[in-house]
């Protein structure tokens, strides 16, 4: 009796045991670590802290979306950085799963030219590694591009240049108005839909609430600048003459030819990713399951949306996710083009000034570690909203 | 079941045994250097160079590194290690330089570094000396009709390195002359120069001697001039890590003494056969007076074989960067006896 009581702890303690000693193993490598580094630091007469973040960072950035120069902190510095990594990262995931939808369905495609193509694009881009592709379409790309003064002119509002993309800017009165009024026509769009969904469930009544939340979109606004005070004008750019031969344009906004070649590499490579989920996920709904559509008589668009797309999507988005998160990481490539984000301001001349590198490089991982958990529970909670609901 | 109990155990013992070392190593630096001693049982000298600055340090096809900053490396292999070829070299961008010093991948950092306050003081850094007094400045296309820093106008767009002090620079200079500008920085030289080629930036700044080498990389060099102007102080010399001050010394003298010999016509041909010359300065600086060598624990020759591998800084300074065509004239790289301002303390 005594000697099966003691067996049963000691099975417990067996279980313990290991799991106890491996925590205890990675505890003292992690303190190891820490006091060598705390140890040679101290030896070298460097010291530890975040201090620095308030001190002045007297090197200006190329383009931020919050207001910065030089006489800002090292702190604001980072938030500029980070802003631009979040930029290139949305701007990458946008384009990135359109272009990889448009190909994925391509490449079902019964049309040979267009699955053709679809899956050649899908093996070249694939198949070159990222940063070569940044490269490319930098310094390819960007060779290929005219000198201000022969800007590839739209309509002479917008000009495409070696130096940029310049665009009219926007100049907005009330613009607070107007922003309200988007939010209210996305409110009503959502109750529409709503109420469009329980009509057909309930009464089979089918709305054409496409066209209707359209309307809402495109009328709402234009209400508030009809009567509401709502203005907005634009501020074209003009060339510039600042020598003989060297020139610039003014005014407008001047989207920059590194933010251009790196959202273009980023989703170019990444859609080739999405395009092949979207095919496994189109390819995983059953035969079976279009075939039921179409014999209670729904029509093609009807079968892709409301039968095939739901339940591909359940195959689509974990695989998505990751290449969402592979294409936030891998803007970090960013700095070998000057493009401004995180890496290249912070983890680059940041550091190289204040030399902090401890500091500012767990500050960077911690940043991309944020921001990964960050897109990782969102999609998350978008997969468990697509899941199938048990009823 | 038991057996591995045992094995986890030991694994836990042996871990906390690990933390006990751990704390008990990596202490202060002592009378006796631990660098030298590291660096003879290597068998070489462990330098970090740029990655291709012609002049400076750069590799050829074969991988054999050569430049003025390359030459302290060997001197230092020369003084140290008795044969000036035994460097291992390892190219580094501007950003991850220092920490290469201080967390130990290499020994001397001699890689057309400027000398500030901040980094000599501030992250655990050395100067130990100038092998090259150098100055901001501006590259411009000739056609561009630029022919002062004063043309400038607003909206400029200026390509440089990012992580260094010409960052720093250009901010300054360009908000005292209340210009607008575009910065765009690069991690790596090659890329300013791609970039500045394809007419994305109207100007590249650097240090001017770099613009000058940098100028022969270009598709079409004599497109592009340098304009006049010097904007900042950029005094280039080789680093070590704080807290080894036998091999600080030990770098500092390495180059020192190729300065030093140049200023009393020492040179690689001559040296041995001056062993007996009548100046004391000149037996001192070929071993066959005095024992220098002594206070950083090496023989008496190693002054000689400095002399003899690498040469003196005026050969060094003429291989490099005068017969390539980059700066032909020594400008402030000329001794303090000819108008320039090198100028070392006593070997004595």
């Amino acid at each position: 009796m005594n000697l099966k009581k003691l067996n049963i702890e000691n099975k417990k303690i067996r279980n313990l045991i290991p799991q106890a000693l491996t925590v205890l193993a990675l505890l003292s490598v992690i303190i190891y670590f820490a006091t060598n580094a705390q140890i040679n630091m101290g030896n070298r007469g460097i010291s530890f802290g975040f201090g620095f973040l308030n001190q002045e960072a007297s090197f200006d950035i190329t383009f931020s979306m919050i207001e910065y120069d030089g006489s800002h902190s090292y702190g604001r510095a980072f938030l500029v950085g980070l802003l631009n990594t979040i930029l290139v990262s949305v701007i990458g995931i946008f384009f990135a799963t359109i272009l990889g939808v448009i190909v994925g369905i391509s490449r079902l495609s019964d049309n040979y030219l267009i699955a053709k193509v679809a899956e050649w694009y899908v093996e070249i881009f694939r198949n070159i590694p990222l940063i070569l592709q940044i490269f490319f379409w930098y310094f390819a790309a960007l060779r290929a591009l005219p000198l201000p003064e022969n800007g590839i002119s739209f309509n002479d509002i917008s000009f495409l240049t070696i130096k940029g993309w310049y665009v009219p800017k926007f100049i907005w009165t009330n613009f607070n108005i107007f922003l309200l009024s988007i939010i209210a026509a996305l409110i009503a769009i959502y109750f529409l839909n709503s109420y469009a969904t329980k009509q057909r469930e309930q009464f089979g009544k089918q709305i054409p609430t496409t066209i209707i939340s359209l309307a809402t979109l495109i009328l709402i606004p234009l209400f508030t600048f009809l009567f509401l005070g709502v203005s907005l004008s634009f501020e074209y750019p003009v060339l510039k003459q600042l020598s003989p031969t060297v020139f610039t344009y003014a005014g407008g906004v001047s989207i920059i030819p590194e933010l251009i070649a790196l959202a273009l590499a980023l989703s170019m490579y990444t859609a080739t990713f999405i395009a092949e989920n979207v095919r496994a996920g189109i390819l995983g709904v059953g035969k079976g399951q279009k075939e039921a559509a179409a014999s209670i008589g729904l029509n093609k668009n009807q079968i892709l949306k409301l039968v095939v797309m739901p339940q591909a999507l359940r195959i689509i988005i974990p695989p998505t996710t990751n290449q969402y998160l592979n294409l936030t990481k891998n803007s970090s490539l960013a700095a070998a083009i000057a493009y401004p984000d995180i890496v290249l301001v912070f983890a680059g001349t940041a550091l190289m000034q204040t030399g902090r590198a401890i500091e500012i490089i767990s500050i960077t991982m911690l940043t991309y570690l944020t921001l990964s958990i960050s897109i990782s529970i969102f999609m998350n909670w978008y997969n468990k909203k697509m899941a199938i609901k048990e009823k | 079941m038991i057996k591995s109990i045992k094995t986890w155990i030991l694994i836990g013992f042996a871990s906390l045994l690990l933390v006990a070392c751990g704390q008990g190593g990596g202490g202060a630096g002592s009378k006796k250097s631990k660098t030298l001693d590291n660096t003879k049982k290597a068998g070489f000298v462990k330098c970090g160079v740029s990655q291709g600055l012609p002049g400076f340090s750069n590799a050829d096809e074969a991988g054999n590194w050569s430049g003025i900053d390359v030459d302290v490396c060997r001197a230092v292999a020369a003084a140290v290690l008795g044969d000036a070829d035994k460097v291992k070299y390892t190219p580094l961008s501007a950003k991850e330089r220092f920490t290469a010093l201080t967390s130990g991948e290499i020994d001397v950092l001699a890689r057309n570094t400027t000398w500030t306050l901040s980094r000599d003081a501030d992250i655990g850094l050395t100067f130990v000396g100038v092998n090259f007094y150098d100055g901001q400045g501006f590259m411009v296309r000739k056609n561009s009709g630029i022919n002062s820093v004063n043309d400038f106008r607003n909206g400029i767009s200026a390509c440089t390195n990012t992580g260094t002090t010409t960052e720093l620079n250009m901010r300054d200079f360009f908000n005292s002359k209340n210009i607008s500008y575009e910065p765009i920085a690069f991690e790596k030289a090659d890329e300013v120069v791609a970039a500045y080629d394809a007419g994305r930036c109207d100007t590249y700044t650097t240090d001017k001697s770099g613009l000058a080498a940098q100028r022969t990389k270009m598709s079409n060099p004599d497109e592009h001039k340098v304009l006049p102007e010097t904007i900042s102080k950029e005094p280039l010399g080789p680093v070590v890590r704080q807290g080894d001050a036998v091999w600080e010394d030990i770098v500092r003298w390495s180059l020192n003494t190729m300065i030093e010999a140049e200023e009393y016509g020492v040179n690689s041909s001559n040296a041995s056969s001056l062993k007996d010359s009548e100046n004391p300065a000149i037996k001192r600086l070929v071993g066959s007076e005095g024992e220098l060598g002594a206070a950083f624990g090496l023989d008496n020759d190693w002054s000689l074989r400095i002399i003899e591998q690498v040469g003196n800084y005026g050969e060094s300074y003429k291989k490099h960067i005068a017969d390539t065509g980059i700066l032909p004239n020594r400008g402030p790289n000329q001794l303090w006896t000819k108008g320039g301002i090198l100028y070392v303390p006593p070997a004595r």
